[in-house]
């Protein structure tokens, strides 16, 4: 009997199962943490260990965590460092990163080398250093000493990414310009810089979370509660073993903690297009 | 309006054995469209951009007007440039890209809009005004590359290939706009381009360069009728002149059988000479008399056909030094062409033989 063949473009209904049993299994391994935590989140306190799924919905939990812990203000200082992380961290990456797209100058390529070999220190290694330059500089838990370790983190990173991607701007794009009657720096704002939406964007949104998620600093920087930032604060809803986490708490914080991500994310989005430098130069 | 003028200027790039641009020194005369020719690596495009200011010069000075421009930086120049690639802000609309270097400069909202509106009047463009550039066809950005110039209405005009990316038909059209449009706003123009059938149809003077040096810089015909040397007379001029290495006999050159009437004065004493005839200034003779010519191919374009042949004892010299051997070429008329392997004579035209120095390249008498 002949083999049954099938067209370009079609399978035979096992792959097809296969397929789709396995996309399946991934989405819910994916998916199935975030479900179980924003359920768990609106269990009763008393119920929040056992393993039914919906059981008496309540907003009871996200009321104790606001009124009675320290949620907001840790969580006004998280976005208060990550937004300036963001700001900071983005006007030095862009800056650098058009000075090393668009200029030569000397020790070039070795500052590009020592971007990248910062990166390669686990943070371990460089928090005890990094503890006795802020604290040399008086800047033990205050904000600004996180700002500037994240920035640590986050320009190297983000000058690579930036200069990359002002290298696809055409060139001809910032001689027109300059005989046009700009500067270096109207180049870069002007012309350069709204082109390099999408690398923006991206840069941004990975400054923000860098910031945002961010423990081991955090936890070496600041050493009063209302300079706490949240990833640093939940911990004090983790008791050390034997005691139990607080679920009650920390699922509905959980639940809030992405909430101003999935914010910068969703704007960031927004800017991620394709072909923005198309029809300005020919080829 | 204003002239330009180099002055031993010249351009150096670090590391390089020797300059770019070695001492150029050019007069652009007011409102006159100047084109700098030349085969690429020549140093046309450096020299542009010197003048717009791209590029640093590393001596003599650069002029617009009496002003002297050589350290000036871009913007105070009052020069326009049109880019090969057109360089328009992808993120702009053809209004806003035309705009911008009066918005930068201060210009009031209203004045802008009527300059615009005016150069897109000019330019055909006024339907596309709010279109950004990747929503329109090459030859409409090649437009709004030329409005953004206009548009400043700056006493000098740069342009670098502003014609090499469209296709061949839009690119015969769109020059013969740019030269009446350059005509009609009087603007000196300094324009570069790698062809020589657009710095022939273009410009009011010419201007061939090689190697960083100037060769030659004359009106057009003037230049076809009189190539100062052999590189100018095998650039200019499509297709090119037939370029012979020689011997000089009693009376002029011996051109196979024929002798070429040269006056003794104009050769100077020279026992070998690089001789040079266009393929249109030769005529079939029927005498038997002339250059003897085994015709190899034949080229039939309809009002003119071309002949290939090859010429016992006579050599092309070879000026672009690819080494490659080329057939002698004659224009014949394109009703009677010979057939292909017929031995046909040429003669040449009295007064139409160009005679060079065969060591220098020189031109030899007038």
């Amino acid at each position: 009997m002949a083999k049954k063949t099938y067209a370009r473009g079609h399978r035979s209904p096992l792959a097809s199962f296969g397929i789709h049993a396995t996309l399946v299994v991934a989405s819910f391994i994916a998916v199935f943490p975030i479900v179980w935590i924003i359920l768990t989140s609106f269990k009763p306190k008393a119920s929040i260990r056992n393993l039914k799924l919906i059981d008496n919905p309540t907003l009871e939990n996200y009321t104790a965590l606001l009124n009675n812990t320290d949620f907001l203000r840790w969580f006004s200082n998280s976005v208060i460092v990550a937004i300036f992380t963001m700001i900071v961290g983005i006007a030095m990456a862009a800056t650098a990163g058009f000075a090393i797209s668009r200029y030569n100058f000397p020790g070039k390529r070795p500052l590009m080398w020592t971007f990248l070999i910062t990166q390669m220190f686990p943070v371990a290694i460089l928090i005890v250093p990094i503890y006795s330059i802020m604290s040399a500089f008086n800047l033990i838990n205050t904000h600004a000493s996180l700002v500037i370790a994240y920035c640590t983190v986050a320009v190297p990173f983000c000058t690579w990414m930036l200069k990359g991607y002002f290298d696809t701007i055409p060139k001809d794009l910032d001689e027109a310009a300059t005989v046009d009657g700009l500067g270096p720096f109207g180049v870069f704002w002007r012309v350069v810089l709204p082109l390099a939406r999408p690398g923006l964007a991206v840069t941004m949104f990975y400054t923000f979370l860098t910031a945002w998620g961010e423990v081991a600093y955090a936890s070496a920087f600041l050493n009063t509660n209302d300079k706490f930032t949240l990833a640093y604060g939940l911990q004090t809803f983790v008791p050390r073993p034997p005691t139990l986490p607080v679920w009650e708490l920390l699922t509905p914080a959980a639940v809030l903690i992405t909430v101003p991500a999935g914010l910068v994310f969703f704007f960031a989005q927004k800017h991620l297009v394709a072909g923005l430098t198309a029809g300005g130069t020919k080829g | 309006m204003a002239t330009v003028t180099f002055k031993d200027a010249t351009r150096h790039y670090p590391g390089n054995p020797k300059p770019t641009i070695d001492k150029l020194n050019i007069d652009i005369n007011d409102g006159e469209l100047m084109v700098f020719v030349g085969p690429s690596g020549c140093g046309k495009s450096t020299s542009l951009r010197m003048l717009a200011g791209l590029e640093e010069v590393n001596g003599g000075q650069i002029f617009i007007g009496d002003r002297d421009v050589t350290n000036l930086s871009p913007k105070d120049r009052d020069v326009a440039m049109v880019f090969q690639n057109y360089a328009l802000y992808p993120h702009m609309s053809v209004a806003d890209n035309m705009g911008f270097a009066l918005k930068i400069a201060g210009v009031a909202k209203d004045e802008i809009k009527k300059r615009v509106d005016e150069a897109a009047k000019i330019l055909d463009l006024a339907p596309y005004l709010e279109r950004k550039p990747k929503a329109l066809s090459g030859g409409q950005r090649q437009r709004v590359a030329m409005g953004r110039a206009i548009v400043r209405s700056p006493q000098v005009f740069l342009m670098d290939e502003p014609l090499s990316n469209l296709d061949a038909k839009l690119r015969v059209q769109t020059r013969t706009q740019i030269a009446s449009l350059q005509r009609r706003l009087g603007v000196t123009t300094l324009y570069v381009t790698h062809d020589q059938t657009e710095a022939m149809t273009m410009g009011d003077r010419v201007a061939v360069l090689k190697d960083g040096y100037l060769m030659q810089c004359d009106a057009p015909r003037y230049m076809y009728d009189h190539p100062n040397n052999v590189f100018v007379a095998g650039f200019i001029g499509s297709p090119a002149m037939n370029l012979l290495d020689l011997p000089v006999v009693d009376g002029g050159v011996k051109l196979g059988g024929y002798v070429v009437p040269v006056s003794r004065e104009d050769l100077g004493g020279a026992t070998h000479v690089t001789y040079g005839i266009r393929p249109e200034d030769m005529d079939l003779s029927t005498d038997g008399t002339g250059l003897e010519l085994v015709v190899d191919v034949v080229e039939e374009l309809g009002a003119d056909a071309y002949i290939y042949g090859t010429a016992a004892g006579v050599n092309q010299i070879d000026t672009d030094g690819d080494g490659g051997s080329k057939p002698f070429l004659a224009r014949v008329d394109g009703r009677r062409p010979p057939k292909r392997g017929e031995t046909v004579h040429l003669k040449p035209k009295p007064n139409h033989s160009h005679v060079f120095n065969a060591d220098s390249g020189q031109r030899l008498g007038k």
